[in-house]
């Protein structure tokens, strides 16, 4: 199904469905623009990728799973347990290809023959995704060379294009039909052609992808090089913010706050540049230094997980990571370092 | 011979004595820097010292304990030297300080602001004197220094290393200390609506600690109270409450020794004004202690010592 829908509508159609459901957009606050729960009296800003992926969506930063309840009485004691599992129905409206696509790698992990992870998967199964391609590169994009590209619909339920006065909308599952059935959406007209010809020319905007199909195997092979690693971590400084804006990271920690009878358990991010990651209760940490800790990040992305899941690389090319980190580490160097790695010895 | 040059003349004189020495080159795009860590020749090739130039070496300096290394330092990176080297975190005998009396460098969110789009666009950047030209989605912008340098250049009363074994560039006249009108109007503010305004703010806060890695004088890292689980300081929930509550913690514990170099605000990521909190805190150690971390060696911050009577607190008068 191909519609039409101006801007004024869109803004408008986020604001209606706001009203029913949770709803997270980009919305512009404080110089910056985040994925944020929309309420009345917010707009979409579309002007530039979120600085957060829309991961809160499907894997909220942090999560209640289960509640305790305590009782002490003259009978003895008693404990209550609350399963949380997520309620209702979210809508994310105006994420990027990248970080639409970025939650696939989530399942392969999460839903497994022997494992299933029902918080994750009710989140998912009840997340619709209203993407918007992109027009143009940033510096930092890199999704051609990861499998991708600036118009990619998977994990989307709707791809939007800018077109001149609006969107050409495309809807790519039956639940995206469903909400492109709204009486804001128009006759697409001849937009299909405008958009095609946006979206074709996008893509070359972003010229030749990076082959990384050796990457798996040469990141192995450095795997015991810590001097390689040391020197491409010098300006890592250990911080969570190229993990927490990572569409695909899925690592989290479960923690328990108590207060007096009631605890809670929390499920929150994680992330492995951390010391405190892997750091075991004998007080033995196995990546004691951020140099393992980047060997880990990047070969989990690029090597390891790759290996396990049908050769996928675990990175959906955003660039969240390069942006944003303060002291500008930059994991596609990181994994060309590796590539064109020549032994001189 | 221009002060690059100057620099690189300098550094390679003490190359071989030292581990590396850390500057910047360009980073991912030609509007962004990155820290370089000087071993060989090549790597100085790629030195650059621009007003993109931003971040502070002295954040790396304890992670070469043992190690000598040098740094190409500012005035507010060689107060943060100044104030590692009266905690004893580092040793002199192990650092060299290649001084640039600077003019300020960049905010990258004030060009953010300046720019017609997003600068993730940039194709092209030159630096002229008191103007960067950027060509961004194919049209060219001039964007004067002076309007996107960053807060605390603004208000800079040193702009010349206090500390350094080779000085490069010319030294300025001496400057007052100012205060910036846009903290004397956050501090103005009602008590309700700075609540308001942190509450959103953080609301954006994901904790992910670049704010605390990046501060030099953050030395606990590994094992920051943030992370304890016994005794419980904080919970991992993700609330404006517990966000704001690690913000005080962080603040608290650079009481007198924070040097306003501005990184905790460069780095995160998303753009919650910090310096709000160190400049206030930072006022309240000036007034009541006379003391401004980093400005002079041998110079115990206050609250890592104690007297028996303070000079400007009158205990028995209250």
């Amino acid at each position: 199904m191909e519609r039409f829908i101006t801007e004024a509508n869109l803004q408008q159609f986020a604001a209606t469905l706001a009203g029913k459901k949770h709803v997270l957009a980009p919305v512009a606050s404080g110089g910056t623009t985040c994925f944020r729960r929309l309420v009345p009296g917010m707009r979409l800003d579309f002007s530039r990728m979120a600085v957060i992926s829309p991961k809160d969506a499907t894997f909220p930063r942090n999560e209640t799973l289960l509640l305790v309840q305590r009782y002490v009485e003259e009978s003895g004691k008693k404990l209550e347990l609350k399963e949380q599992l997520p309620e209702g129905e979210c809508i994310v409206i105006g994420s990027r290809p990248c970080g639409a696509r970025g939650k696939l790698i989530f399942d392969p992990v999460y839903e497994t023959e022997a494992i299933k992870d029902p918080y994750y998967l009710r989140r998912r199964d009840n997340t619709l995704f209203i993407t918007l391609s992109c027009d143009r590169p940033e510096s930092t994009c890199f999704c051609h060379s990861v499998g991708s590209n600036p118009a990619d619909g998977t994990g989307s339920d709707v791809l939007l294009t800018a077109v001149e006065g609006g969107f050409f909308a495309r809807a790519i599952t039956p639940k995206g039909e469903e909400l492109l059935a709204d009486a804001l959406f128009e006759e697409a007209g001849t937009r299909a052609e405008e958009a095609a010809a946006k979206q074709t020319k996008a893509r070359e905007l972003m010229g030749q992808a990076h082959d990384f199909s050796s990457a798996a195997a040469k990141l192995l092979e450095r795997f015991d090089d810590m001097g390689f690693w040391q020197a491409q971590s010098n300006k890592c400084i250990s911080c969570g913010a190229c993990t927490y804006m990572c569409p695909t990271c899925y690592c989290f920690n479960i923690t328990d706050d108590e207060a007096g009878l009631v605890s809670r358990r929390l499920r929150s991010w994680d992330n492995c540049m951390s010391h405190t990651f892997t750091l075991e209760g004998s007080g033995h940490n196995p990546r004691g230094t951020k140099a393992h800790r980047l060997k880990n990040r990047v070969g989990h992305k690029f090597s390891y997980y790759p290996d396990l899941h049908a050769s996928q690389i675990a990175c959906c090319g955003c660039g969240r990571c390069i942006k944003q980190c303060p002291a500008g580490v930059d994991i596609r160097q990181v994994v060309m370092a590796a590539q064109e790695y020549v032994d001189e010895r | 011979m221009s002060q690059l040059e100057e620099l690189k003349a300098a550094i390679r004189g003490h190359l071989d004595s030292l581990d590396c020495v850390i500057g910047w080159e360009q980073g991912y795009d030609p509007l962004h820097a990155t820290p370089l860590f000087i071993r060989n020749e090549s790597d100085l090739e790629r030195l650059s010292i621009s007003p993109l130039a931003v971040h502070n070496p002295a954040t790396y300096a304890t992670g070469f304990a043992g190690k000598k290394i040098g740094m190409v330092v500012r005035g507010c990176h060689s107060r943060s030297i100044i104030e590692l080297l009266n905690e004893k975190l580092i040793e002199r005998e192990n650092v060299v300080l290649f001084g640039l009396c600077c003019d300020g460098v960049v905010s990258q969110r004030k060009i953010r602001t300046a720019l017609p789009a997003d600068p993730g666009f940039v194709e092209a950047v030159e630096i002229g004197d008191d103007a960067l030209h950027i060509t961004l989605a194919g049209e060219k912008t001039t964007i004067k220094l002076q309007d996107v340098l960053a807060d605390k250049c603004r208000i800079c009363a040193y702009p010349d290393p206090l500390l350094a074994d080779v000085l490069i560039g010319n030294k300025h006249d001496s400057r007052p200390e100012e205060t910036l009108a846009c903290q004397e109007a956050f501090e103005a503010k009602p008590n309700a609506e700075k609540f308001t305004f942190w509450q959103d703010t953080m609301s954006r806060c994901i904790r992910c600690y670049a704010c605390r890695n990046v501060c030099p004088m953050c030395v606990c890292q590994d094992y920051c109270i943030a992370a304890s689980r016994d005794p419980l300081w904080m919970s991992q929930e993700n609330s404006p409450a517990e966000n704001f509550m690690f913000q005080m913690i962080h603040v608290s514990h650079l009481t007198g020794r924070c040097t306003e170099c501005g990184e905790c605000e460069r780095a995160c990521p998303v753009d919650i004004p910090l310096m709000l909190l160190r400049r206030y805190m930072n006022k309240q150690v000036q007034e009541v202690f006379g003391h401004q971390a980093g400005t002079s060696l041998d110079k115990t911050p206050p609250l890592l010592t104690f007297q028996v009577e303070e000079a400007r607190i009158k205990e028995r008068d209250w």
